[in-house]
C-alpha cells in the first residue's frame, strides 16, 4: 500500500538575551556548574520570578517573523511535574493565551514554494541539567541553564516526508538566527527539536496514530529521525500490528529509535495561570516597534537576489541561508557595483574559506572593505590574482583595501614602455617558444603570456599585454 | 508602668529623650521572652545577638539624630518570612534548618530603618490553620488563657504583642491569618490590600491571596508601620506601583458622616452570641461618634470558604512542591530512589494538614475536576468581588466580626478540619476580593477572651480602616491581658 508521511515539529530555541528570563543572572552557556543561578532560579523559599521583557520581545519578534498573531492580552501559567533539575517542581510555561499563534513559514521543496502553519509560538523557562557524578553513584545537578529563556515553535502537522522536515527546520532556524532571537547552537543545545509523526493510507483523511521523537538536535537527525519512524510505523502496518501512541528516544549512533513512555503514563500538568506574574499586555506602540526591528527574511531575499540582481537560485539560496553571508553579500555588491562579481566571489572564494576555516571567518569579513576590494577588480585596476592577496591580507591585518593594494603595489601595471620593456625580454629570452609559435603552435602563445605576466609580478593588465605580445611576435615573425 | 507595655511610639518618644536605651530595651525584651516563651511558646527562634548588634547600631542612629520611628524597637517576625542567616522555618519539620541566604523585602525596610528583630514566630506550618497548633514547636497559648490557643496561622505574632514580647510583630494573611489571631489575643492586626505590600521573601503558601501585615498594641502602631513596609517593590510583579501616603496622618479626623456596611449574610446564623454583641456594640459606638450604619448585602459570600480552600490549596499545591528534598530543606535517609526520596521526604517533612492540602490543591487542578473545581472557585471569587464593590456603593467601611467565636481550648478542634475551614467565613471573602482588613479589639466573651471587630475596606482605602479603627479604640480602650479590663 502507498502511504502517506504526516510530520509536525515542536521546536525548543534558547532566546540571547543578556540574562535570564526571572532573574538577572547571566544567561550563557558553559561555565562551571552551578555559577550562574541564584535564589530565584533555584527556587528557593519565598522568592518570586520577575519578566525580562526582552525574552517577551524576542519571543513577539519571532512570531512577527513567522507571520503569526501576536496576543495582545496574554499571561504565564505553572506546568506541575516533578524532576531533579526543574527547582520549583513547575516549569513557568504558558498554556491557553499563547503569545504567538495562527502563523505560517513558507519552506522550498524541490524549487516549489510550501506554506506550513505555525500553530503557536510560546515563551517559558528552561530547566538545569542531570549529570552522573564522576565520583560517585548518583547524579549531580548544574543549575546554570535553570531559568533561560525559551520559546517553543510548535508547527502545524503539514509536513509530508522527512526532507520537509529537515528543511522546515532549517527554514525556522535560519529565521530565529536573521531575526537574532537566538544563536541556534545546536550542539550546545539551545535549538532542538521533537518530531510529532503518524502514516496513513494514502487518500485517507483521518490521521494515524502518532508517536513523539524527542530532543533532536540537528538537522541530519531530524531527517534521518522521521525516515526511520515512518519505516517504522508502515513496517508495524504492514505486518497487522498497530501504532502506539508514545514518546520515542532517537539514538543517532544506532539510528534508531526506542520507546521512552506511553500513553497510559502520560503525565497531568495540572496547569493553571502563574499568580506571582501580572498579564502580559502588548500595547500598539511596543507592537510596532518591534515589527520595525525585523529585518528582510531568508526567502524575500532569495527571491529578490534572483529577480532583480540575477543572481541563479542555487546561489542565492545558499547566500541566504546564512545571515552574516547574505548581510557580506548586499554590503559587498553595492560597493562593487556588480552583485554577479560578488556572489560569484563568495560561491567560490568566501565558501572555501568558510569550509577551511568557519564561520568564524565571517567575523573578520567586512562586506564594504570585501565590496571595495571587488571594486578594484572591477575597474580593472587590480589582476583576479592580486584580489585573492588582497584579500588574504585584509582578513589576517584589517587593514584598508586601498592601502593593502598601494603598500604590495597590486595596481595592474599599465605603463606600455616597462610592459613593451617586458615583451621585448621574454621573447630574448625564450628563442625556442618564438621558433615554436612560428610553427604554428598556439600553445607558445600561451607560455610567452605566463613568462610576461611573471615578469610584471601577475600586475599586467591581460588584455593590454596580450595586445602588446602580440604586435611584438608578430614584429618578430615578420622580421 | 513596664516599657514593655508601652507602643512603639511611646517607646520612640523614651529612646529619642534618652529616657531609655536600646541595648537596654532589647535586653528587657530578650528578659521577658526567656522568662514567658517556655509557656507562651511564641518564638521558635530567638536571635539574641543579632538583636543586640542591631540595638547597638541603633542607638547610634538615634544619638545622630536618626528620626525614624522604627529605630530601636524591638520586633518578631513570623517564621515564613524569610531573614538572611536566620533560620527560617515556617514551623515545619520541612525547613526545620532552613537558613536563607536573603531576606525579605519587608526584613530589609524594617531593618533599614533601625528596628531590631528579636526572633522568629510560631506559626501555624506554612501558615495553614486557624490555631497555630499545627506546628513542629508546638502550639502557641494564648495569653490571656494559656490553655485557648491563639488563633492562627499568625498566633506567635498576636501572642508576642499580647503578651509584651516584641513592640510589634510582622504576620502574614492568606486567608485570615492575621486578623483572627489579632481578635483572639486582643491586639490590632492589619491585612493590607493585595499588592500594597511586596511579598518578595514570604515563603508562599497561596501567592494570589498572600499579605504581609502588621500586628501591634494600638492602630496608630500599625499604621506606623505599614508607613514602613508598604510600596512598590521591583522584586515583587504583584505589588502596586502607587503614591507613597502617611497612614499616620488623618488618625484623628473622626468617623462623622462615614457609612458603615453591615452584611446581612454575617450575623445570621453560626455566630457566637457574645462575638455578635461586642461587634455591634462596636458599630453603636461607631455611630454615636457620627458615623451612619446601614445593611448590605454580600450575596456570594457564603461560598466564599469552598472557593477560599480550592483556590488556597491550588497555588499550596504549587508552591509546596518545590519541597523535594533534592537541594535544600528536610530529605529523608530512607529513600533508594528517585521516586522514594520524593515520596519519603515529603511524606516525613510535611504535617498532616499541610498535607491535606497539598491533596486537595492537586485534585482541584487534575485534570477532570480542574473546571468543577478550579475554575469554578475562579468564577465564585469574581462574584465574591463583585458583590463588595456593590456593597462599597452604599458604604465606606463594612463592619463584621473576624471569627464566629472567641478563642477556644487548645486541642478542641484539632481533630475537625471542616469546623476549622467554616471558621474563615467572615476572613477569607476579602482575601479573594484582594481588599484590606483591620481588625481592632472591642469587646469580651463570658470566659473574658479578647473579641476583634473587623473592618473592610475598598482596594487601598487603609488610611480610612485606620481611622475608622482609631475612633473605635478611642471609644472603647485597648485590651491588655492580666489588666483587669
Amino acid at each position: 500500500m502507498d502511504y502517506e508521511v504526516v510530520i509536525g515539529l515542536e521546536i525548543h530555541s534558547e532566546l540571547k538575551t543578556k540574562s535570564k528570563i526571572f532573574c538577572g543572572c547571566k544567561n550563557e552557556f558553559g561555565g562551571e556548574p552551578n555559577t550562574k543561578c541564584c535564589p530565584i532560579c533555584l527556587g528557593m523559599p519565598g522568592v518570586l520570578p520577575k519578566l525580562n521583557k526582552k525574552a517577551l520581545e524576542y519571543a513577539i519578534k519571532a512570531g512577527i517573523a513567522m507571520n503569526c498573531k501576536i496576543s495582545r492580552f496574554s499571561k504565564m501559567d505553572r506546568k506541575n511535574f516533578f524532576y531533579p533539575d526543574m527547582p520549583k517542581a513547575y516549569q513557568i510555561s504558558q498554556y491557553d493565551l499563547p503569545i504567538c499563534y495562527d502563523g505560517y513559514v513558507d519552506i522550498e521543496v524541490n524549487g516549489e514554494k510550501k506554506r506550513i502553519g505555525i500553530e503557536r509560538i510560546h515563551l517559558e523557562e528552561d530547566a538545569g541539567k542531570l549529570m552522573h557524578d564522576p565520583f560517585g553513584q548518583g547524579s549531580l545537578i548544574d543549575h546554570n541553564r535553570c531559568g533561560v529563556p525559551l520559546i517553543e515553535i510548535v508547527t502545524c502537522p503539514d509536513v509530508r516526508s522527512a526532507e520537509e522536515a529537515r528543511i522546515l527546520f532549517e527554514t525556522i532556524k535560519t529565521i530565529l538566527e536573521y531575526t537574532e532571537v537566538s544563536d541556534c547552537q545546536m550542539q550546545e543545545g539551545s535549538l532542538r527539536a521533537d518530531v510529532n509523526l503518524s502514516v496513513r493510507p494514502r487518500g485517507q483523511k483521518e490521521f494515524g496514530v502518532r508517536t513523539e521523537m524527542k530532543n533532536l538536535n540537528s538537522l541530519r537527525a531530524v531527517q534521518r529521525a522521521a525516515e526511520a519512524e515512518a519505516k517504522r510505523q508502515i513496517a508495524v502496518i504492514e505486518k497487522g500490528g498497530q501504532v502506539i501512541q508514545e514518546t520515542r528516544r532517537w539514538d543517532d549512533n544506532k539510528g534508531e529509535s526506542f520507546s521512552m513512555r506511553g500513553k497510559e503514563e502520560a503525565m497531568d500538568y495540572r496547569y493553571f495561570p502563574e499568580p506571582d506574574l501580572v498579564p502580559i499586555v502588548v500595547d500598539d506602540a511596543w507592537l510596532n516597534e518591534i515589527k520595525a526591528s525585523i529585518p528582510e527574511l531568508p526567502l524575500s531575499r532569495k527571491e529578490r537576489y534572483v529577480n532583480e540582481l540575477g543572481i541563479p537560485p542555487y546561489d542565492a539560496g545558499l547566500i541566504t541561508m546564512n545571515k552574516k553571508l547574505a548581510d557580506i553579500f548586499e554590503e559587498a555588491y553595492k560597493v562593487c557595483g556588480n552583485p554577479k562579481l560578488a556572489s560569484n566571489w563568495i560561491m567560490t572564494d568566501i565558501l572555501r574559506r568558510i569550509n577551511e576555516q568557519g564561520d568564524s571567518v565571517l567575523d573578520s569579513l567586512n562586506g564594504a572593505k570585501f565590496g571595495q576590494i571587488l571594486l578594484f577588480l572591477e575597474k580593472g585596476e587590480i589582476t583576479q590574482a592580486s584580489a585573492k592577496q588582497a584579500l588574504d591580507t585584509f582578513l589576517e591585518t584589517g587593514e584598508e583595501p586601498e592601502s593593502i593594494i598601494n603598500r604590495l603595489g597590486l595596481k595592474v601595471q599599465r605603463d606600455e614602455n616597462l610592459v613593451l620593456a617586458a615583451v621585448k625580454d621574454v621573447i630574448e629570452k625564450n628563442p625556442q617558444a618564438i621558433a615554436d609559435f612560428k610553427a604554428g603552435k598556439t600553445k607558445a602563445f600561451g607560455f610567452l603570456m605566463g613568462q610576461t605576466m611573471a615578469a610584471l609580478k601577475g600586475k599586467g593588465d591581460p588584455a593590454q599585454v596580450k595586445k602588446i605580445l602580440e604586435e611584438q611576435l608578430n614584429a618578430a615573425i615578420n622580421e | 508602668m513596664s516599657i514593655l507595655n508601652k507602643t512603639i511610639k511611646e517607646t520612640s518618644e523614651l529612646l529619642r529623650a534618652r529616657k531609655i536605651g536600646v541595648v537596654e530595651l532589647t535586653r528587657e525584651y530578650i528578659k521577658k521572652i526567656e522568662k514567658d516563651n517556655e509557656n507562651i511558646n511564641c518564638y521558635i527562634t530567638v536571635c539574641e545577638k543579632e538583636a543586640l548588634d542591631a540595638a547597638e547600631k541603633a542607638q547610634k542612629l538615634i544619638d545622630e539624630g536618626e528620626a525614624s520611628p522604627l529605630c530601636g524597637i524591638p520586633a518578631g517576625i513570623k517564621d515564613n518570612i524569610c531573614t538572611e542567616g536566620i533560620r527560617t522555618t515556617c514551623a515545619s519539620k520541612m525547613l526545620e534548618n532552613f537558613i536563607p541566604p536573603y531576606s525579605a523585602t519587608v526584613v530589609e525596610k524594617l531593618l533599614g530603618q533601625g528596628a531590631v528583630v528579636l526572633g522568629k514566630l510560631n506559626m501555624d506550618e506554612f501558615a495553614m490553620g486557624g490555631s497555630s497548633e499545627n506546628s513542629i514547636f508546638g502550639p502557641v497559648r494564648n495569653p490571656w488563657d494559656n490553655t485557648r490557643v491563639a488563633g492562627g496561622s499568625s498566633g506567635g505574632s498576636a501572642a508576642a504583642v499580647s503578651a509584651n514580647m516584641a513592640c510589634f510583630t510582622l504576620g502574614s494573611d492568606t486567608g485570615g491569618s492575621i486578623r483572627q489571631p489579632a481578635s483572639f489575643c486582643g491586639v490590632v492586626g492589619l491585612k493590607p490590600t493585595y499588592g500594597l505590600v511586596s511579598r518578595y521573601g514570604l515563603v508562599a503558601f497561596a501567592s494570589s491571596l498572600d499579605q504581609i501585615g502588621p500586628l501591634a498594641k494600638d492602630v496608630t502602631d500599625c499604621a506606623i508601620i505599614l508607613n514602613a513596609i508598604a510600596g512598590f517593590d521591583p522584586m515583587d510583579s504583584t505589588s502596586v506601583n502607587k503614591e507613597y501616603e502617611d497612614y499616620t496622618q488623618d488618625l484623628e479626623k473622626g468617623v462623622q458622616g462615614i457609612r458603615i456596611g453591615l452584611p446581612k449574610e454575617f450575623f445570621d446564623i453560626g455566630l457566637d452570641d457574645d462575638v455578635k454583641e461586642a461587634v455591634l456594640n462596636a458599630v453603636r459606638q461607631l455611630e454615636a461618634l457620627g458615623g451612619k450604619a446601614y445593611e448590605v448585602g454580600l450575596p456570594s459570600i457564603k461560598h466564599s470558604v469552598p472557593a477560599y480552600y480550592i483556590i488556597s490549596s491550588s497555588e499550596a499545591s504549587a508552591n509546596l512542591a518545590r519541597y523535594d528534598g533534592i537541594r535544600y530543606g528536610y530529605r529523608s535517609s530512607k529513600a533508594r530512589d528517585i521516586s522514594e526520596l520524593y515520596r519519603l521526604s515529603r511524606g516525613e517533612g510535611f504535617g498532616r494538614e499541610v498535607k491535606r492540602r497539598i491533596l486537595l490543591g492537586t485534585y482541584a487542578l487534575s485534570s477532570g475536576y480542574h473546571d468543577e473545581l478550579y475554575k469554578k472557585a475562579l468564577k465564585v471569587r469574581r462574584m465574591i468581588f463583585n458583590d463588595f464593590n456593590n456593597a462599597f456603593e452604599n458604604c465606606d467601611v463594612i463592619a463584621a466580626p473576624s471569627y464566629p467565636v472567641a478563642s477556644f481550648k487548645i486541642g478542641e478542634n484539632i481533630q475537625e478540619p471542616l469546623k476549622m475551614y467554616l471558621g474563615d467565613i467572615y476572613t477569607a471573602g476579602v482575601n479573594l476580593a484582594g481588599l484590606p482588613g483591620l481588625v481592632v479589639p472591642c469587646g469580651r466573651d463570658k470566659n473574658g477572651m479578647p473579641i476583634g471587630i473587623q473592618l473592610i475596606g475598598k482596594a487601598f482605602s487603609e488610611k480610612l480602616l485606620l481611622r475608622v479603627g482609631y475612633a473605635l479604640e478611642k471609644a472603647v480602650g485597648t485590651f491588655r491581658p492580666g489588666e483587669g479590663n
